[in-house]
């Protein structure tokens, strides 16, 4: 008879073993789904995980966009981790990627044609207020009258759409662009454009932004006593409430967060790889980042790595819709996928597998 | 504004049509979760449904094989997130959204080849005597067979919670697994029965989504619904009577929006199109202050025999 039994302590091996098993059954899985649409597996998994970083021939087109694709994915999810932690799941980040995209843009044009060194400074406190704004309207219902975050936050994401369809089409519109929908393109005005700052290595400020909200949520969590407080409320709320932590303050603090980094991750994207507000610039990373959160074990250092392993997912899918015509869906069944068994193969962390029979105890 | 070319007629039998996958969808996250299971992937579910009926109606020209197929797919996603949470343990919540995700990623994959395809549809049942009654006739009784299969679905999970054994073994186990377990009920099994029939109904609301509502294949058609049906549970207290009337009145928000927007009515359409998700969260709240609760004591919380 197999069972499971319970760990004292999650098992430290298995806490860095569950991902890398969980690529590998990805990996299995995915070829076979690869296989079935009629593609050779093997050279599938190769296009997807390999080629983007080492192929001779585009790896030098692809290999900047790996952080171009990290960068919002690790801003957005560090924030998401640091909420997941203390048990408030905030799974609307792509409505605060998609307000803080609006704010800073609309903060931006609105001094449209100034070349002040001072304006994309200024975009991006807009873009972190936007998306904290919205992160905050969960967080208030919640600490006020007690409604669910996760449901409130979620159908924002959806009002947030609407808005940005609104705005690309109305307000935002560039007044020079013969009434198409879209807003001015931030990539011909130096002074609001997020450009590379070495050419060719695909760092812009998002992923200077990354690495910090990396560095500085490593150190919250780890060295600050607001970082312990988060953790603990997520491990043991009575134990927090008891030891003087207000419920209600983690919460504002860690929507707050996750909601500024979302936005601020929006009005990087806008203002350089997307390029401009239009109706569909945001590609679902805030969904996306879900993932990466959880891939990392909501841990900053594995945010980080599971960060680059989905913008290589993405770089990768790219490349085979490209090279071998698998359709573009099957990457988000992939990532998916990544997850599930992520979510399957961490049982072994808090688990052990027993085999044989019950002893009586 | 032209109001008066709303039909009052039209825009009951409307909100009856708009209600139904969300009513079917909710009614069995319902039980679902009145067996201590908190599965956030009704959205995932939903779609999946939604794609695999279409795919199936269309393929065999039958709408009833559509949402027979449609039941079994959302079923057997279902299955995949029981296993995960009854039996790995994992966590509800995070499995429940990547169950979306996963529901998401693969309705597009499969629906790629049926966009823009038209599919058979159901036909009306023209109930005998009560149909020809003048206006209610219209309204209320010359729908297709899921409208009325979707009422009495309420009707039974309803008595099948209030009045049977087994029901009650079911909210038993919602309310206390622990308790459950010492009493000899198998929890787990008892979860994975209600995770199923959860799956099939969310399966069974995607495709009434894609072969009556709309009735077409585009990709996200599902827009949320399965989030609203989620929300339709808090709102309702996990009490069938008031998941119809939840569902209902979310149908009519999305119905009359629609209309005021065909009536060209004085009112940004931004706001209109996310009415249906703003009057989410204002009855969220609502729901909330009230305080009226009810949510099942073991809501979200995982079940291992050993602790």
């Amino acid at each position: 008879m197999i069972r499971l039994e319970k760990r004292p302590q999650p098992s430290r091996l298995w806490t860095i073993l569950a991902p890398i098993l969980a690529v590998l059954l990805t990996m299995f899985v995915g070829g076979l789904l690869f296989a079935a649409l009629g593609a050779n597996p093997f050279e599938a998994i190769r296009t997807i995980f390999w080629d983007p970083i080492f192929n001779a021939q585009f790896a030098s087109f692809t290999r900047p966009q790996l952080l171009v694709k990290a960068a919002p994915l690790i801003l957005i999810a560090i924030g998401l981790s640091i909420g997941f932690r203390a048990g408030i799941w905030n799974i609307g980040a792509e409505g605060q990627y998609i307000m803080g995209a609006i704010c800073g843009a609309a903060a931006g044009l609105a001094l449209y044609p100034s070349e002040s060194v001072l304006i994309f400074p200024a975009m991006v406190i807009a873009g972190a207020f936007g998306g904290w704004v919205w992160a905050m309207i969960p967080a208030i219902l919640k600490t006020r009258v007690g409604t669910n975050e996760i449901l409130v936050s979620l159908m924002l994401v959806y009002v947030a759409e609407t808005i940005l369809g609104s705005v690309a089409t109305g307000l935002l519109r560039n007044p020079e662009g013969r009434g198409f929908p879209g807003s001015r393109n931030f990539k011909q005005w130096d002074a609001a454009h997020n450009a590379e700052i070495f050419a060719g290595t695909g760092m812009h400020w998002g992923v200077v932004f990354a690495f910090i909200a990396v560095i500085g949520a490593y150190v919250l969590l780890t060295r600050h006593i607001l970082g312990y407080n988060i953790r603990l409320t997520g491990e043991a709320p009575r134990a927090a409430r008891f030891s003087g932590v207000r419920p209600a303050r983690i919460v504002l603090i860690c929507l707050g967060l996750s909601g500024l980094l979302a936005g601020m991750a929006g009005l990087f994207e806008v203002t350089g790889p997307a390029g401009q507000i239009s109706i569909d610039f945001n590609s679902g990373y805030g969904f996306t980042a879900i993932i990466v959160a959880f891939l990392g074990r909501l841990n900053p250092i594995g945010i980080l790595l599971a960060g680059l392993l989905m913008a290589l997912t993405y770089i990768g899918g790219e490349l085979a819709q490209l090279m071998l015509g698998v359709p573009g869906a099957s990457i988000q069944l992939f990532q998916g996928m990544l997850l599930f068994f992520l979510l399957g193969v961490d049982v072994f962390t808090n688990y052990r597998l027993r085999i044989g029979r019950r002893e009586i105890a | 504004m032209d109001l008066s070319s709303i039909n009052p007629i039209l825009l009951v039998a409307s909100i009856m049509v708009s209600a139904t996958p969300i009513l079917l969808a909710a009614i069995g996250e319902m039980v679902v979760e009145k067996s201590g299971v908190l599965n956030l992937g009704v959205e995932g579910m939903m779609i999946t449904g939604a794609v695999v009926g279409f795919a199936v109606a269309v393929n065999s020209t039958s709408p009833a094989a559509g949402f027979l197929a449609a039941a079994v797919a959302g079923a057997l996603l279902s299955l995949a997130f029981g296993v995960l949470t009854q039996f790995l343990l994992s966590n509800q919540v995070a499995t429940g959204l990547g169950l979306t995700l996963v529901g998401l990623g693969m309705s597009s994959l499969i629906g790629k080849p049926y966009e823009g395809m038209k599919s058979p549809t159901l036909p009306k049942l023209d109930i005998p005597l009560l149909s020809d009654l003048p206006v209610v006739g219209r309204m209320l009784f010359s729908h297709d067979l899921m409208v009325y299969l979707s009422l009495v679905l309420v009707a039974l999970v309803w008595a099948f919670l209030k009045y049977t054994r087994a029901g009650l073994i079911l909210r038993a186990v919602g309310e206390s697994h622990d308790s459950a377990h010492a009493l000899g009920y198998k929890v787990v099994r008892i979860r994975l029965i209600a995770i199923l029939f959860g799956g099939a109904c969310a399966g069974l609301g995607g495709a009434y989504l894609s072969l009556v509502r709309v009735p077409q294949w585009t990709e996200g058609m599902t827009a949320g619904a399965g989030w609203i049906a989620l929300a339709i549970v808090v709102f309702a207290s996990w009490r069938a009577g008031r998941v119809a009337i939840g569902a209902y009145l979310f149908g009519g928000v999305t119905v009359l929006q629609l209309n005021l927007q065909a009536a060209g009515a004085d009112v940004p359409v931004a706001l209109l199109s996310a009415s249906p998700y703003l009057v989410t969260i204002i009855v969220l709240v609502i729901i909330s202050a009230l305080g009226a609760h009810g949510a099942p004591a073991s809501l979200g919380r995982p079940f291992h025999a050993s602790s």
